[in-house]
């Protein structure tokens, strides 16, 4: 099986590529979807470590499990509003583009 | 055997991951992060986290994926066409600042143990959770018990006895007692649904369509 490092690195490079999505697309919906990619990322790394920190039952830690199906939920829940907000959004301006939504730019 | 499987299920969750951030059409970002989903799913199996792989795939690849495509096609998008004066400052810290972040990681990687994972000896943790039941004084064996000596991982069971369990229910379980937190997340998700509800309710216009409402835009 692989080592922690390379679950970690791999969670890592998920994260990043995430990052780089949300600053350099300018579509909102998929800086959206690049969100939900970091989240997942996060997620990666909570189960490597409830996988190789086994208890003295011989058993994966399930807390971190337990961490995991709540970022689940809170993202549904996020994904849910933000969708709102974005048709909202377009109801009002007429686009998705974040290059044209400058009215709070200083 | 498994390390091959390890790398080619990371492999496809980042190929998918750099088509989502790659593709100009939004549709084809929503299928690419689907495959992206999928691949991380599978490395959740991998790590033996049965339960959450198969949220993963029913959550963000069915239901999440579902609304964004959704929304995507209501909303009519066409794949974005490069405008004449794109900012390069962007692109430029959107390599740049991702890039500290992995130099950093692999920074800090080295000094994380390089171990490989205990096997788990599932026979031994069914006797482990023999004896904390015969302290227990109960008569009947438990679902997790009964599993576990039949050499499965009962990983649902598990959760749900961390996530309902209390602190002195079991000594082998390591729970702080997730009750007030899950009824927390059920009040955030009645928030969510009312509060979406509320977002896309229109104000009651007279009879005059508001100029911006997609749905209202007179027929060709």
């Amino acid at each position: 099986m692989a080592s922690l490092q390379e679950y970690l690195f791999v969670s890592g490079l998920l994260f990043a590529i995430g990052l780089a999505g949300v600053l350099v697309r300018r579509n909102i919906i998929v800086i959206f979807m690049c969100l939900e990619l970091m989240l997942s990322a996060a997620n990666l790394t909570l189960v490597a470590f409830s996988r190789f920190n086994t208890g003295p039952d011989g058993l994966p830690d399930y807390n971190g499990q337990v961490l995991v199906f709540f970022i689940i939920t809170v993202a549904a829940a996020e994904v849910a509003v933000g969708l709102a907000i974005i048709v909202a959004l377009y109801r009002a301006r007429q686009t998705v583009d974040v290059e044209d939504l400058t009215s709070m730019r200083g | 055997m498994e390390g091959l499987f390890f790398y080619a299920f990371s492999g496809f969750a980042v190929i998918g991951a750099l088509a989502l951030v790659a593709f100009k059409n939004p549709v084809s970002s929503a299928m690419s992060m689907v495959a992206s989903f999928l691949g991380l799913a599978a490395l959740f199996i991998s790590l033996n986290a049965y339960f959450v792989g198969i949220i993963q795939i029913l959550v963000y690849a069915g239901a999440i994926m579902v609304l964004f495509v959704f929304i995507i096609m209501l909303l009519d998008l066409k794949a974005e066409e490069r405008k004449t004066k794109y900012n390069p400052l962007f692109l430029v810290g959107g390599v740049f600042i991702p890039l500290v972040f992995l130099i950093q990681l692999c920074g800090i990687l080295p000094h994380v143990p390089n171990a490989e994972p205990e096997p788990l000896h599932l026979k031994e943790s069914a006797r482990y959770f023999y004896d904390q039941e015969k302290e227990a004084s109960k008569e009947e064996q438990s679902e997790i018990h009964k599993s576990l000596s039949k050499g499965d991982l009962p990983d649902v069971n598990l959760i749900g006895l961390t996530m309902f369990g209390h602190k002195g229910d079991n000594e082998t379980i390591k729970t702080p007692g997730y009750n007030f937190p899950l009824q927390i997340v059920g009040v955030l998700l009645l928030v969510a649904t009312v509060g979406v509800v509320a977002l896309s309710l229109r104000k009651k216009t007279t009879g005059e369509p508001e100029p911006g409402d997609p749905d209202s835009r007179p027929e060709p």
